[in-house]
């Protein structure tokens, strides 16, 4: 099983909903869109299922062009980010709908009920109604629905935007473990950078209706194609210092010239970006040859278990992540190091021309 | 500006409330302190919402008292108390200028035009507001709007207190930062009593210099950010704060400290001496998976079989089995391990919080 998008447009009123997609979804995989909101992933997401007709274009399943098909024919489930339940049925009849409609005998569809809701803890609840359930478990619900008939494509449309940050963590994990085992497509939609890495699998990042970069996370992070994949896909963003480089020596913004060492790799003279990402600039030295800036502190941002340092000069504004909680006021002054074996590189046309040396877990 | 003092203070929305289980706010005394920046952290269903609306006005407690400077308060209005409110969703006035809009909240007080010029002024900069002041408000981005909401609540001078009720929900991820770096400027700058209401680590810990922790209608831990890192004062803040929250063992006593499963874990004389004065069984020991290390085989290090590893690009969570339990562990992202691989967790000793009865036992000082 595989879908397929060749060259798929949608336009409305003359604005490009989604322009040029080209993609492909394996049976067993688990795809990721990530963007901004409006980027186009719900665009997206409409067309795979078959809600919305590109206008040129077509879509392939296994190789079989269904693009005019209606959803109704399409075996296809989908989960969006408010809670869509039937109010007047428990959530033992919400869960079966689905399998009452394909006319599913008696004890097949209980066994599968049963076993889809133990599969999403809320097993307990089955005779209760949606409107008695807390925001997670009326979420979990909807999932149940989507999960308890083999669809062969799950859609989830943002599905834990609207629930408190410790119940994402739970279901998120929890999805992940889900979709190990299952053969179904399934695509996830998120505006987090974080909540895409977590997820795993494969990445499509989108913006204004384009297709950035697709491919396994750990690729699409480590090397993104251009800074604006790398401003997607790294929350807090990717800093990103303009230079110059002349003979032997990066000359950053106005004033900070740095010999260019042999981690940058032969980058001919001329103009460049260069990005690191803020878990890489610290607040202590990492060698001796660390780009040192005097900055004043902007805010300290904490997230309970870590704090982001905004922080900036007359010719740079930077952002520092640090393990911990440190506490610090605006207006305090604070040097920062960039290690220049952590540089991305990237020319003007703000395509990637150097990549640091890759230091990931490795384990894909 | 004022200080706001909850005494024997508590809530039930029952006419009869039979028991604990009956209170939105169980009873308490608390002091928000005069010009402080506070925050009331909790998950939803918590209390955070009523405490909020008793300290407003909009909700009179059902027990007890809440003073403002020594005063009784409990049935004066918002309006009487002088607290200005920010809430989810901007309150502006569409069909007028942000200068009227900020204006408002004082010619509904007689003040003098040239001091309300005066003073929109001032709040405007202090906003950067300015180039927009004749603006319709209706044509302003959503992070702007609620600028000028925070505008308005400011703007008054005789304001005791400002409550924000989850202020940056509507707000672009990426203004967020700013918003939050606006809203520490204006506290130092005013000095006024602020109270923030969240279930966000990240908007309370960034706001606040202390922050009030609520669960099932109590406030477990009252402390600064560092605080509820490193010494959570209660289960529930170890596993609420931080992503992932704090690993928690149910552990037993054994000779010269506790055990879990056969793994013992020496505790210091005077904890030991802290567990020999309760008789409860319901002894946890925490720890946060930014402390745990993986080491390599040591008489003090626990082996353990990693389950899972979630690459999360700047770091990354292994999951392990250590007796039966998955113990979360955050390594460094250049760090290689594997699903299947036996590692060792070293449990620095500093950072093993023992709870007794969901609650930390420290050392006697």
């Amino acid at each position: 099983m595989s879908l397929q998008l060749e060259n798929v447009s949608r336009a409305v009123d003359g604005v490009d909903f989604i322009r040029d997609a080209d993609l492909t979804f394996e049976a067993g995989s688990f795809n990721v869109l990530l963007g901004r909101t409006l980027a186009g992933k719900t665009s997206l997401m409409r067309l795979m299922a078959g809600l919305d007709k590109p206008d040129s274009g077509r879509i392939l399943y296994n190789g079989e062009d269904v693009t005019g098909q209606s959803v109704r024919k399409r075996n296809v489930s989908m989960v969006y980010q408010q809670f869509i339940n039937y109010p007047d049925l428990t959530v033992y009849e919400n869960i079966a709908t689905p399998l009452r409609l394909a006319k599913m005998n008696p004890e097949e569809l209980d066994r599968r009920v049963q076993e889809t809701a133990a599969m999403l803890h809320i097993e307990n609840l089955l005779s209760r109604y949606p409107l008695e359930l807390s925001g997670g478990q009326q979420q979990r619900t909807a999932m149940a629905r989507a999960l308890v008939k083999d669809a062969t494509l799950i859609l989830f449309d943002e599905p834990l935007v609207n629930l408190d940050y410790k119940l994402r963590e739970d279901l998120r994990s929890e999805l992940r473990q889900l979709f190990r085992e299952r053969q179904c497509i399934a695509v996830y939609a998120t505006t987090e950078a974080n909540e895409a890495l977590a997820l795993g699998g494969t990445t499509t990042l989108l913006h204004e209706g384009r297709v950035v970069q697709s491919g396994p996370v750990a690729e699409v992070y480590r090397r993104p194609v251009n800074t604006l994949a790398a401003e997607l896909f790294s929350e807090p963003p990717m800093n990103l210092l303009p230079g110059r480089v002349s003979q032997n020596s990066v000359i950053f913004g106005e004033r900070t010239s740095h010999r260019l060492t042999r981690e940058l790799g032969d980058l001919a003279e001329g103009e460049y970006l260069f990005g690191i990402r803020p878990s890489h600039v610290g607040l202590s030295p990492t060698g001796k040859h660390d780009l040192a800036l005097e900055m004043e502190v902007e805010l300290a941002e904490i997230s309970g278990s870590e704090t982001f340092l905004h922080a900036g000069n007359s010719d740079f504004d930077v952002v520092v992540q640090e393990l911990g909680v440190h506490a610090s006021e605006p207006g305090d002054p604070v040097k920062i190091y960039l290690p220049m074996n952590r540089l991305f590189v990237f020319d003007q046309h703000q395509a990637l021309v150097h990549t640091p040396v890759d230091t990931g877990g490795g384990h894909g | 500006m004022a200080e706001i003092t909850l005494r024997a203070m508590a809530h039930s929305y029952e006419k009869h409330p039979a028991g604990p289980g009956d209170y939105a706010i169980r009873q308490l005394d608390h002091i928000w302190e005069r010009g402080g920046a506070y925050a009331l952290l909790g998950p939803s269903g918590c209390g955070k919402s009523t405490m909020l609306n008793i300290i407003s006005g909009l909700l009179a407690p059902s027990e007890g008292q809440v003073l403002f400077d020594g005063e009784p308060v409990n049935h004066l209005s918002p309006r009487e108390r002088n607290i200005a409110q920010v809430f989810q969703f901007p309150v502006v006035y569409d069909s007028m200028t942000v200068y009227d809009n900020l204006a408002f909240p004082l010619r509904n007080s007689g003040l003098p035009g040239a001091r309300i010029r005066e003073r929109v002024n001032e709040i405007a900069e202090v906003l950067e507001l300015e180039p927009l002041l004749r603006r319709k408000a209706r044509n302003l981005t959503a992070d702007e709007k609620q600028k000028v909401s925070m505008g308005r609540g400011l703007v008054r001078e005789d304001v005791s207190a400002i409550l924000f009720d989850e202020p940056l929900t509507v707000i672009d991820p990426q203004l967020k930062w700013k918003l939050r770096r606006k809203l520490k400027q204006i506290h130092e700058q005013f000095d006024i009593t602020m109270i923030y209401v969240t279930h966000d680590q990240l908007e309370a810990s960034t706001f606040a210099d202390r922050i009030a922790v609520m669960y099932e209608g109590r406030i477990v831990q009252f402390g600064t950010p560092t605080e509820l890192f490193e010494n959570p004062n209660h289960t529930f803040v170890g596993f609420f704060i931080g992503s992932p929250g704090m690993n928690l063992m149910d552990v037993a006593r054994c000779e010269g400290g506790v055990q879990f499963g056969a793994t013992r874990f020496p505790l210091s004389e005077g904890l030991v001496k802290r567990l020999a004065e309760t008789d409860s069984d319901n002894l946890r020991l925490g720890i946060r998976p930014e402390f745990i290390k993986l080491t390599e085989p040591a008489p003090d290090s626990c082996p353990a079989v990693v389950e899972d590893v979630e690459d999360l690009g700047t770091y990354q969570i292994v999951t392990a089995r250590l007796e039966g339990q998955s113990i979360k562990v955050r390594v460094p992202e250049d760090t290689r391990v594997q699903r299947e691989q036996e590692v060792h967790l070293h449990f620095p000793a500093r950072w093993l919080k023992l709870y007794v009865d969901e609650y930390l036992v420290e050392e006697a000082p």
